[in-house]
């Protein structure tokens, strides 16, 4: 009750200050003289006023999150995340396309030449330094697992299927910016920044490989 | 806004009374493009080129507002009801030929207003805002332009996807993350497909409210013209209805028959026939390209084909792509010479030329495949293109001397004038 009392007496008070002062005048002078009626120097109408906006920030800011989420991939794109190949029928130096994730994926078995090749390469050569055995599993080094995407912007390289060209370093070749890649199917010339990115996947058995 | 000798709406009618109390939507259109607009008597055709793109624009509306009662934006679809358009919808082949023609005619004409801008310095101030707002207005189109070539799910609409959305890609550590989240997949597919639609549609109407912006900042200190003279007092002007809605509507003629005949005659010259093979995400075109408005900007992408400094290929082409066009918000400051009209700049007009050709260059580049000599000629062509911006014009713009300038647009006028009625006599 008090508390209101000074708050209606505090109105009057700033009229006569900018009255008696019109020059210093403004929110300032206002402010002060309210204030000083009220013991702990905040405005009851400040105080509803960033509580009230700050809290409608609060409110828009955490509406933007489902807005921003819903462009995301959605659960039945994520749900695509895992695929099985059988890689029996691949011969020594072919290679097939398969999918996953909507994405190219080749899978390339190496001609032991091949496998020379990558590995007479000095890392020091290579944009993206890789070996052809971190890049492969262990025992399974004729088996190059990668994606069929280009890491600069995203074409399929050639090169997997028969009669392709294959590139300068005889591994594959994007014919949209002129990106060379090696047996490891490792960059080597044109824009791209990495090396053909290696899925995540396991030998389920020995011509069965899951993908992701 | 305009100049005090404006003339005055002032309605006969009784209705256009009441209405003009009311709602003064007359008056508006009246002081905008009717006789309350006092424009430079001397603007010549290069000045018809903002009405075109108006035109074309509205074109695009309502030729798109039509294609979307008939298409259907799910990947497993798109392609085929663009052919049912093409085939079985009453008249579909000709509306979207139209609009996608149209696209190429507004591409065209806003180029042409653009360098128009470029060399009778109508980026200056006052009327810087008018130029910031129209690089707006032009990255608006880009990215509506893109999204609509996305939407008839062929080879090129795929494959353009899967490029354009990887420049997002080249940014470090958030980039991939960014690019799925743009696609709302690890690939173009349905959700890609849809949020272009979405977007396809809704960006040409935001464009009309930049464009709404772009015309009231251009009202406030009024039209440039070819001399580059400001305005100094009422016989400099004439009325812009019926003076320039005359001379906008010839050349909106033109530019119709133009638009017609590239439609009916030869619907497929701009286009590619690879985005007639439905989309295939285990098979890229051998030779992708851009549609031919992207060709300067995609070969700048291309020039990098190699790291430098700390930062890899990839990034440098998108963000030379990018700065590529950004550059031109800072146009009206790079340029610091107070003379607009390349007519008396004997130096700039040289380079103004030089650049014209240069962006020539890198179309081509951008047309041809990534191979040599195309690789070093785009290198040059985006070498010279950052130069002519960020070199050439700052010191041109310093050690240039203007030809001497009337004092006047009717001077200007009249003299041209009493030059051509003495070769007459002469004659």
């Amino acid at each position: 009750m008090r508390r209101v009392l000074r708050a209606q007496t505090g109105r009057p008070g700033i009229r006569a200050n900018l009255s008696v002062q019109p020059c210093k005048g403004n929110r300032m002078a206002s402010e002060t003289s309210l204030n000083a009626g009220i013991d702990d120097g905040v405005r009851r109408r400040d105080f509803i006023n960033i509580a009230a906006v700050s809290f409608a920030g609060v409110g828009a800011a955490t509406v933007v999150l489902p807005l921003v989420n819903q462009m995301n991939p959605s659960a039945d794109v994520l749900a695509l995340s895992s695929t099985e190949i059988d890689i029996s029928a691949i011969q020594s130096g072919q290679a097939i396309k398969t999918s996953w994730r909507k994405q190219p994926v080749f899978v390339r078995n190496l001609t032991p030449a091949e496998i020379a090749e990558a590995n007479k390469v000095s890392l020091g050569d290579l944009r993206d330094p890789q070996t052809l055995a971190e890049r492969t599993k262990e025992g399974k080094e004729n088996w190059l697992i990668t994606l069929g995407v280009c890491t600069h912007l995203g074409c399929v390289p050639l090169g997997a299927a028969e009669g392709e060209p294959r590139g300068d370093f005889g591994g594959y070749f994007c014919p949209c910016h002129g990106s060379h890649y090696d047996t490891a199917a490792r960059i080597r010339k044109g824009p791209a920044p990495t090396n053909l990115v290696v899925p995540p996947y396991e030998f389920t058995s020995d011509t069965v490989v899951t993908i992701g | 806004m305009s100049f005090p000798w404006a003339k005055n709406y002032e309605p006969q009618q009784p209705l256009m009374k009441w209405l003009d109390e009311k709602l003064p939507l007359p008056r508006l259109v009246y002081n905008a493009v009717g006789a309350g607009y006092p424009v430079p008597r001397n603007l010549n055709y290069f000045w018809n080129f903002g009405v075109l793109a108006g035109a074309a624009l509205a074109i695009q509306i309502i030729t798109g507002i039509v294609l979307a009662m008939h298409y259907a934006a799910n990947a497993g679809v798109a392609f085929d009801s663009v052919e049912h358009i093409m085939r079985d919808v009453n008249a579909g082949w000709f509306i979207r030929y139209a609009h996608m023609n149209g696209a190429s005619m507004f591409f065209i004409v806003v180029y042409l207003h653009i360098f128009r801008g470029l060399f009778y310095g109508s980026y200056k101030a006052p009327r810087e805002m008018v130029w910031l707002l129209g690089v707006v207005i032009f990255l608006l189109m880009m990215a509506t332009a893109f999204m609509g070539y996305v939407l008839p799910w062929g080879q090129m609409s795929f494959w353009g996807a899967q490029v354009i959305t990887g420049f997002f890609s080249a940014i470090p550590v958030v980039g991939e993350p960014i690019r799925v989240w743009l696609l709302g997949g690890f690939a173009p597919d349905n959700a890609a497909l849809n949020r272009f639609f979405s977007l396809h549609y809704l960006l040409p109407f935001v464009i009309a409210g930049v464009v709404v912006l772009h015309i009231w900042a251009l009202h406030i200190p009024g039209s440039s013209n070819p001399t580059g003279i400001e305005v100094k007092d009422e016989q400099d002007t004439v009325p812009f209805h019926p003076y320039y809605t005359a001379k906008d509507g010839f050349g909106l003629g033109v530019f119709l028959i133009l638009f017609v005949a590239l439609t009916f005659f030869s619907p497929n010259l701009l286009g590619h026939a690879d985005n007639y093979i439905p989309a295939n995400p285990l098979s890229t075109p051998a030779h992708i390209v851009p549609e031919w408005y992207f060709w300067p900007f995609y070969a700048i992408l291309r020039a990098f084909t190699f790291n430098f400094l700390w930062i890899d290929a990839k990034l440098w082409g998108v963000i030379a792509m990018f700065a590529s066009i950004a550059l031109l918000f800072f146009l009206p400051w790079l340029d610091s010479s107070p003379v607009k009209s390349s007519k008396y700049r004997p130096l700039y007009r040289i380079f103004f030329w030089v650049l014209v050709a240069d962006v020539f260059l890198l179309g081509l580049c951008g047309k041809m495949p990534a191979e040599q000599p195309w690789v070093i000629l785009s290198q040059i062509g985006a070498a010279y293109y950052f130069a002519h911006f960020l070199i050439i014009l700052p010191i041109v713009s310093r050690i240039e001397r203007p030809l001497p300038m009337p004092n006047s647009i009717t001077e200007a006028v009249l003299a041209k004038h009493a030059d051509a009625s003495s070769a007459s006599a002469t004659a």
